[in-house]
């Protein structure tokens, strides 16, 4: 690279994190003060791209940009105020299933409002054009932007630290508790807060229209960097944010200068997994104090009484007996629906009572499929052997992972298990040699006597079954006490003589074997595997099963896993806009049951 | 055909009357649906031209639509649920490559005829072809050839390459070095830049490949990651004095959305729908219009001869029988909007062609001029590659 190339590259790096920064900051913002993790963000900022390139015609670029980030803006306050104000009291995560339903209703929103076709946006009247710094062209509005960044940084700062306003945010953010029994009112600042960072995500949108088209997929491509960006700066840090935005503005841009592109499918995540490791709060990140009485305290899981385990058994054995009625495509979802409710009470067994949410469980699923997949193409081994070997490799990733994970807690690690799935992800896409890159591996069949569909229902109901039987038997074992202790008091179980780092570890890792088993079994039913098994969208699911079947139930999850599969089968068959009725769906269970669908139940009659 | 044959297919026609021929097509409408919508109004404008003249071996056809969610995992459940629950006799659709060699493995695995509309993927008819799978659209490696001869016809020594870093981007790149090395020894290739599918850092990448003062660029990038770099390569006059290819960037698809910054003269391949008139696609182009009042995209002729391609093979084969279907897809000839096309026996991948031509603007419209029509079957290797690929 010449110099000339170094400054120019340095310019661009510049204005890519000017851009990062106004997503981030929004969400920053939301995060410190309702700990609400936004997922919708993204899709407040294509909001704001659309509103912007559908304005812009009509009353020109420099008009439309704000008026586009003031509708945003507005828009986040209603969804706020109608929406999210009911679920502060309900069980934490579980706002972030509400704003993902938020995400598909936007989506499909927006394909309906604007069609299928990306948009263009107009370049900036006035900013059209470049201008010629040590002798290369660069374009004028990127000087523009990187001007924007700072400038916003300085008024937020401003507005934080200089105004009564202001004043009251950092005290919310800081103890919101406090600031409430202080008489702050707290259903219009967190509204006022949710708005200004809609605002922003709106503002942000708008402002790549020049840049960028408006296209149906960016939501989620930047609501993972703007996570990125606000983990590795410190939830609930503006200048933070600024920070990661130029860090990982700049890593990109001199990757793909240094000629090292395919460096930056991950680079985002590889930055954030090196930071969390070795910085646990961020770069300008404060250890948080611990939330007070915001959803109350979980109860005990109690041991099931004879009639919920007779009603499991009668449960099981209808299942087994279905195939004697029905034969055709109900096995074939209903082997869905088993392997994923095994994926979800794995998920549960760490999340719930282990209190470790993890984002990134898809790693572990995926890396059961690969397992056995590899064992089958590559050693040529038997279907039984991989299924048996397959979750091991599982096991192995979670226990490397993991290691690092139990050393946070909330949302730091949450986001380092997406970083580690990520990263996983990556290697499986661009490995192509050993898991066959972006096609997957084709031809992993189960073997002859078990490959018709009744067989193979029977095989995943027996695995299933005695997976999750044997996960939730661990939670009424010695370790699985302690490693209640551990999530409800760390201190006083510390206190106690229980090593709970340790106990989370071997959680984690258990978790992560049963994970495996339920992904080598998906590769058997399917014939083929994919990095999908690793991606971000299979980890959401697990979510969002998990959530929707009640995080405070033992068997929630199984209930959740149900409802997604069959949801997504049964709704995508029959409905164009199948996305928004599902994000609909899950909206009116979480206004109507906070407590996830199971946990509604027993509420109801433990009465 | 002998008389006691003749009877027992007339037996057969007959007894089957009035039962449609189900067609399974599947498809990731919600993920891809600016090439889509129009490849379902081009699927439903065949289907009702078919059933209007009578169906196919006198059974009617049937349009049976899922959307298969754009992941291999879910496209695997819905055909599932499409053999079974539907008992559709064919198996049709699929966009991304992954999701098009899930669906084939199963198809496989099933014995279902599976009539792949659009993937792309060299692997799919080749190193991964089955009995049970064919192949519409020119794939990676006939389009890529398609634009080989004009590359070396203009000479250029430096070469960059830029490409969506994931298999289709990464065949293109592979095939396009290798035959472009062919037909011009002593070529160089500069720089490589390979931006996430989707998430191109355009600037970055301009500034990279005017770094490595190329003589020509050959891109495969597409749809918003195409957008992203044409306008940052204009702004920054990356393409002043650099011949520039890029595979699909005439579609329509990925065309129309350029508006005013349609690049001049890139060789491209693609579909000038306005400029083609031969009477079959007149035809077809009327018809369209005719119908939904909109003009037709490259999805839409795709998907207008995929439902053709099924009414054909039942006619020829006499029955929706899979194996009958198979044997009668081996060789079938039929037309298609871009003309007559040959199935090939040898690996199942039709002869369909495409239009190769140069990007132009006239006002804020792009569109294709110095088209040539180039077909599919002078673009393929010889056979003994493709029986090598193929393990057979």
């Amino acid at each position: 690279m010449s110099y000339a190339s170094v400054l120019i590259q340095f310019l661009n790096g510049l204005a890519s994190a000017s851009s990062l920064f106004l997503i981030a900051a929004g969400l920053s913002l939301i995060f410190g003060v309702t700990r609400v993790v936004n997922f919708a963000h993204g899709s407040l900022f294509m909001l704001g791209m659309y509103l912007a390139v559908a304005l812009a015609p009509g009353v020109g670029f420099w008009l439309a940009v704000p008026l586009a980030a003031l509708a945003v803006g507005a828009f986040g306050a209603v969804a706020e105020s109608l929406l999210l104000r009911r679920l502060y009291r309900a069980p934490e995560l579980l706002q972030l299933l509400a704003t993902f339903a938020l995400v598909l209703v936007i989506k499909d929103f927006a394909l309906w409002a604007w069609g299928p076709e990306d948009i263009l946006g107009p370049r900036a009247p006035g900013l059209a054009g470049a201008v010629t710094i040590a002798g290369q062209r660069f374009p004028a509005y990127d000087l523009f932007l990187i001007a924007l960044g700072p400038a916003v940084l300085g008024t937020l700062w401003f507005l934080l630290k200089r105004t009564r306003w202001g004043m009251l945010v950092r005290a919310a953010t800081q103890d919101r508790d406090m600031a409430s029994a202080l008489g702050v009112n707290q259903k219009g600042l967190f509204t006022a807060v949710f708005g200004l960072g809609a605002l922003l995500a709106g503002l942000g949108g708008a402002l790549q229209i020049p840049r960028e088209p408006a296209t149906l997929g960016v939501d989620l491509q930047v609501i993972s960097d703007a996570f990125v960006v606000v983990v590795v700066g410190g939830l609930g840090s503006i200048p933070g944010a600024f920070l990661a935005a130029l860090l990982i503005g700049e890593i990109k841009s001199f990757c793909i200068g240094l000629g090292f592109s395919k460096l930056t499918l991950v680079a985002e995540f590889v930055v954030m997994a090196a930071v969390l490791v070795l910085r646990p709060w961020g770069l300008l990140g404060k250890v948080r104090a611990e939330v007070r009485g915001a959803g109350a305290l979980e109860p005990p899981l109690r041991l099931p009484s004879r009639g919920a385990l007779l009603g499991l058994a009668a449960l099981f054995a209808a299942l087994a007996l279905l195939p004697a009625l029905h034969a055709g495509y109900t096995l074939v979802l209903l082997t869905d629906v088993l392997l994923f409710a095994l994926f979800a009470v794995s998920l549960h067994f760490i999340m719930g009572p282990g209190g470790l949410h993890s984002f990134g469980h898809a790693a572990y699923f995926g890396l059961g499929a690969y397992g056995a997949g590899l064992l089958v193409h590559k050693a040529s081994a038997s279907m039984g052997a991989a299924l048996l070997a397959g979750p091991w490799l599982a096991a192995l990733g979670a226990a490397a992972f993991g290691w690092f994970c139990v050393r946070l807690s909330g949302v730091y690690l949450a986001m380092l298990t997406l970083a580690f799935a990520q990263i996983t992800w990556s290697i499986a896409f661009q490995w192509d040699a050993v898991t066959g890159g972006s096609n997957g591996i084709v031809g992993i069949w189960p073997s002859p006597w078990l490959s018709g569909k009744t067989a193979y229902y029977y095989l995943t109901l027996a695995a299933c079954a005695a997976g999750i039987a044997l996960l939730w038997r661990v939670l009424y074992s010695p370790f699985g006490y302690a490693l209640r202790a551990g999530r409800d008091s760390p201190l006083r179980a510390d206190a106690i003589g229980i090593d709970v780092r340790a106990l989370q570890w071997a959680a984690f890792t258990f978790a992560g074997f049963f994970a495996g088993l339920a992904g080598a079994l998906y590769a058997f039913s399917k014939g083929s595997i994919s990095p999908e098994t690793l991606s971000i969208p299979r980890s959401v699911d697990g979510l969002v099963m998990v959530l929707l079947g009640g995080i405070q139930t033992l068997t929630g999850p199984v209930w959740g896993a149900a409802l997604l599969t069959w949801l997504q089968d049964a709704v995508a068959r029959g409905v164009d806009y199948w996305r928004a009725v599902i994000g609909g769906v899950i909206l009116a269970l979480v206004l109507a049951f906070p407590q996830g669908a199971a946990g509604f139940l027993r509420e109801r009659f433990a009465r | 055909m002998k008389l006691p044959l003749l009877l027992a297919a007339l037996l057969a026609a007959g007894s089957a009357l009035g039962q449609p021929v189900k067609i399974g097509e599947l498809n990731s409408y919600k993920v891809f649906p600016a090439f889509l919508e129009p490849y379902r109004k081009g699927m439903e404008l065949a289907l009702e031209e078919i059933n209007a003249a009578g169906g196919a071996a006198g059974r009617r056809l049937e349009l049976v639509i899922r959307d298969d969610g754009g992941t291999p995992g879910d496209a695997v459940r819905v055909a599932e649920e499409l053999i079974s629950r539907e008992k559709v006799d064919v198996l049709m659709g699929t966009f991304a490559s992954h999701v098009g060699l899930a669906v084939s493995n199963l198809a496989a695995q099933r014995k279902i005829l599976f009539v792949a509309s659009e993937p792309l993927t060299d692997k799919l008819v080749w190193d991964n072809g089955n009995r049970y799978t064919f192949r519409l659209r020119p794939s990676t490696y006939m389009q890529t050839a398609m634009l080989v001869p004009e590359a070396a016809k203009l000479n250029k020594r430096r070469w960059a390459i830029v490409y969506p870093n994931y298999e289709y981007g990464q065949s293109a790149t592979a095939s396009f070095k290798k035959l472009l090395a062919a037909a011009q020894p002593g070529v160089q290739f500069v720089a490589e830049q390979a931006p996430p599918l989707g998430k191109i850092d355009a600037g970055a990448v301009v500034q990279a490949l005017i770094d490595a003062k190329p003589d020509a660029i050959f891109s495969s990038l597409f749809a918003a990651d195409l957008q992203k770099f044409v306008r940052e390569g204009n702004t920054r006059g990356l393409f002043t004095g650099v011949a520039v290819f890029n595979l699909l960037a005439g579609e329509p698809e990925y065309l129309d959305p350029l508006k005013d910054e349609t690049p001049q003269g890139w060789w491209v391949t693609g579909y000038p729908w306005q400029a083609i008139t031969t009477s079959e696609h007149t035809k077809f182009r009327d018809a369209y219009r005719k119908r939904w009042n909109d003009y037709p995209r490259q999805g839409s002729v795709v998907g207008y001869a995929a439902v053709y391609t099924v009414a054909t093979a039942v006619r020829r084969a006499g029955s929706a029988d899979t194996e009958k279907l198979v044997e009668a897809m081996k060789g079938l000839e039929m037309q298609t909007p871009f003309g007559p096309i040959v199935w090939r026996a040898l690996d199942h991948q039709s002869t369909m062609g495409a239009y190769v031509g140069q990007l132009a603007r006239k006002g804020s419209e792009g569109s294709m001029v110095n088209w040539r029509f180039a077909d599919g079957a002078r673009f393929l290797p010889s056979d003994g590659e493709v029986k090598a690929l193929r393990k057979e």
